[in-house]
């Protein structure tokens, strides 16, 4: 056990490090280096002087040496200032969105998992009925519906036409913090990115839970008398969760881009508008903390989840 | 002599017939084909039949409500939006088509070189796949965008880019079952080169994958468009498509007041991926023996 999960861990610092290769590489590709962001247009400079500064901040030297330079800055917190705000630290200004991000996030996956498995319990249970059926063809929907239209859509029946919640931001401007004026800000943008997700945990759900039902088990439970409810949540759905669990785990990096449509429609003040933000305004140094920082975390949950299951489930570790 | 031996052998059907067989009788993929067939054909045919042009301007309809002569409206500046709409989905599925069959190219090549390509290229290929995986999509693509700025052919390149880890995985898994075949080894014993076996047995015998795969991309690559577009990253106006007319209604006065102008294209989109989504399911099971036990 101990073994493995050394081994998980070291090829998730290998992916670490061939992540920030990798974003360091695309953004030296990119048009631009850090001097042409920086001059004022209005008072050119000479070639000479241009060349000069490049020297002085180390641009003219091959980029392995640039990476590892970057790199012993980066280990040290140290990530450069961003572009568009002249002057201001990068990594205090990523550090601040995780917090936002985490509970939009956090709340959305909640609501996804409860309703996605409920959901594909009663669909399941009750296969080929008009409900399964309405369920399915939602599902169907919820699946092909982007995560910026249901914002919209959502952002325009529930906040514009309801007035049921406000429609965006984080907390009311100027007003003393609560945690209900928060939880009103919250819910309609969570429960807007819980949909995609619930929409594929439940047929995940379904369809595995139909398999278990089929199940030896499930048929002794019901001969020896059990109630119908306790086998269905007793036996069967605890069985049918394992598949559902490794969903679950696979699908956090697809949450993080739903969560950045979610955060550019309602203005939340998380990681996904920051990212935006400094992509419209060619902002690399911020793109790169943000990103190698949404990358690490991601890398983190992955690891997590591998160990959970090599945990529950012996087998894994030989394979 | 017995009956069974004097009756005709009736013909047993081949594996593609019944997989046809098994794709039309398919009730959701069929509802797929009803739905999209008519977007396609009213996508491709516009210019023939609707009146006024995605960039013509009608001055005396500003943000005027659907009428007769618009039949969903028209916009800000007095463009039509059933024109942009039916423009729009030009680009969208130009867009989605040419970047899915360059991602297919790309994948398929990689998966073969991950499996007849020797230990130390699979593993490095696939650790490449993983990392690719593991970024989440949405982060990947806003790097690759901010990169490779605005307008069809940077989105086209960035969305194929983006696409192609998933199906080399496949690829190679097939290939690498397929390489122990006995008709795979006695074609090598008979000296075979990599390319013949490659194109003439392990292209032809990963077509179900590729297939399946390209129609789900389709989808999935409309998706990835209107999402970079919706952000102002993908297709730049003037050029209409779906994603940049949703674009609009992140200004409030558009989202509140003339729900027209991003309802209908985002009715679109959401038809057209769902239309795509049944087709591609309907393929998968298709292509499954097994799915016909059930």
């Amino acid at each position: 056990m101990l073994n493995y999960i050394a081994r998980r861990i070291g090829i998730g610092l290998l992916m670490l490090v061939a992540l920030s290769v990798l974003v360091f590489v695309l953004l030296r590709l990119a048009p631009g280096d850090a001097i042409d962001a920086y001059i004022n247009p209005a008072a050119p400079l000479s070639m000479d002087e241009l060349a000069a500064l490049r020297a002085r901040l180390g641009l003219d030297q091959p980029l392995p040496v640039q990476y590892f330079g970057w790199l012993r800055a980066a280990i040290s917190g140290d990530f450069g200032f961003s572009i568009q705000r002249a002057g201001v630290p990068v990594l205090p200004l990523v550090l601040e969105r995780i917090g936002p991000t985490v509970l939009l996030m956090g709340t959305g996956m909640l609501l996804a998992i409860v309703l996605g498995i409920a959901a594909g319990i009663v669909s399941a249970v009750r296969r080929n009925s008009a409900t399964d059926v309405a369920l399915s063809v939602a599902s169907s929907i919820g699946i092909s519906s982007p995560a910026f239209l249901t914002a919209l859509l959502g952002l325009y029946f529930f906040s514009v036409q309801l007035r049921w919640a406000p429609s965006g931001g984080m907390l009311t401007p100027g007003a003393p913090f609560s945690v209900s004026d928060l939880l009103s800000h919250l819910i309609l943008p969570a429960f807007l990115l819980s949909i995609g997700h619930a929409a594929l945990i439940m047929r995940y759900m379904r369809s595995s839970l139909l398999e278990v039902l089929n199940q030896d088990y499930v048929r002794t439970a019901r001969a020896k008398g059990v109630r119908e409810f306790w086998v269905i949540i007793k036996h069967a759905t605890r069985n049918a969760l394992l598949p559902v669990v490794t969903l679950i785990g696979s699908t956090i990096g697809i949450a993080v881009g739903g969560a950045i449509f979610l955060e550019s429609v309602f203005n939340w003040p998380g990681m996904g508008l920051l990212l935006v933000n400094a992509v419209n305004t060619r902002d690399y140094p911020v793109i790169m903390c943000a990103t190698l920082i949404v990358g690490a975390c991601v890398i983190a949950v992955n690891l997590l989840t591998d160990i959970t299951y090599a945990a529950v489930d012996p087998r894994i570790q030989v394979a | 002599m017995t009956d069974a031996a004097t009756a005709p052998i009736e013909r047993t059907k081949g594996p593609t017939r019944r997989s046809i067989e098994r794709f039309f009788g398919n009730r959701a993929a069929m509802v797929g084909l009803a739905i999209f067939l008519p977007i396609l054909v009213a996508i491709i045919t516009y210019d023939w039949w609707w009146g006024s042009g995605p960039n013509e301007i009608d001055l005396r309809a500003l943000n005027k409500g659907p009428s007769p002569e618009h039949w969903l409206g028209s916009d800000g500046v007095g463009r039509d939006v059933m024109a942009r709409l039916l423009q729009g989905g030009r680009v969208s599925l130009i867009v989605a088509v040419v970047s899915v069959a360059i991602s297919t190219v790309i994948g398929f090549l990689v998966g073969s070189f991950a499996s007849f390509g020797g230990r130390v290229v699979d593993a490095s290929l696939m650790r490449l796949v993983d990392l690719a995986m593991t970024l989440p999509p949405v982060i990947f693509l806003l790097v690759l965008a901010s990169i490779a700025g605005t307008g069809i052919t940077p989105t086209i390149l960035v969305i194929s880019l983006l696409s192609w880890p998933t199906l080399s995985r496949m690829v190679r898994a097939r290939l690498l079952e397929l390489r122990e075949r006995d008709f795979v080894v006695a074609a090598r014993g008979m000296g075979a080169g990599v390319p013949h076996l490659l194109f003439k047995h392990g292209l032809p015998n990963c077509i179900d994958i590729l297939v399946v795969y390209a129609t789900l991309q389709v989808a999935n690559a409309i998706l990835l468009e209107a999402g970079l577009s919706f952000l102002g990253l993908g297709i730049a106006p003037p050029e209409a498509s779906w994603g940049n007319m949703l674009n609009l209604a992140r200004s409030t006065v558009v989202l509140e007041q003339y729900p027209w102008q991003w309802m209908f294209p985002g009715a679109a989109l959401v038809l057209t991926v769902l239309a795509i989504n049944f087709i591609g399911d309907g393929l998968r099971d298709a292509f499954d023996p097994r799915s016909a036990l059930n």
